[in-house]
């Protein structure tokens, strides 16, 4: 079907293409921080609204994720550095 | 020329290439809308049969139901509160040179 299209159409598509994958890729980042967050931060029963501690809650929960993350490269690369002093 | 001198297998005009494209386009946009629809559904029926039904008995009974009507509209307040949170990381994240 694709080689129906013209080289500059292609190019065109391709693009769309990775603009549409990052995309996907990013809604899946947040499908997985949803569903974590949700469990730490949200432990009552859900009302009609988000008490202020439950929304900064969340928010922080995907800032802290994301350092944790950093950290521990960081400290496994401290590690390495160590072993080969 | 005109139109009809060009070779026929060749065929296709611009307009209709444009036309397919646009078609593939709109056909991806929507399976990714409809696989990211489903994620959040099934993702949201999970956390909320937690919290909602601890203890299920014949049907559903109207407290479960305003429960999980509830649920359902966190639920997805808190994906749109992530969704802004993780932006606003990224976007800090390229600016920032990493240290």
């Amino acid at each position: 079907m694709s080689e129906s299209f013209d080289p500059a159409t292609k190019k065109e598509l391709e693009t769309f293409l990775e603009q549409q994958q990052a995309h996907a890729r990013f809604n899946q980042s947040v499908h997985h921080f949803t569903d974590m967050c949700w469990d730490k931060c949200i432990t009552g029963t859900p009302s009609t609204r988000f008490s202020r501690s439950e929304e900064s809650c969340l928010t922080n929960c995907v800032e802290r994720f994301l350092d944790t993350s950093l950290f521990m490269v960081r400290k496994i690369e401290e590690q390495r550095e160590q072993r080969i002093a | 020329m005109s139109d009809f001198l060009k070779n026929p297998l060749s065929s296709g005009s611009s307009a209709d290439a444009t036309a397919r494209k646009e078609a593939l386009m709109n056909q991806v946009r929507s399976e990714l809308a409809l696989t990211n629809a489903q994620e959040l559904i099934n993702k949201m029926n999970e956390k909320c049969f937690l919290k909602c039904v601890t203890k299920p008995s014949t049907s559903l009974s109207s407290s479960e139901e305003t429960c999980l009507t509830r649920c359902m509209e966190r639920y997805m307040q808190a994906f749109d509160i992530i969704s802004k949170s993780y932006t606003a990381r990224l976007s800090r994240e390229s600016l920032e040179p990493r240290l």
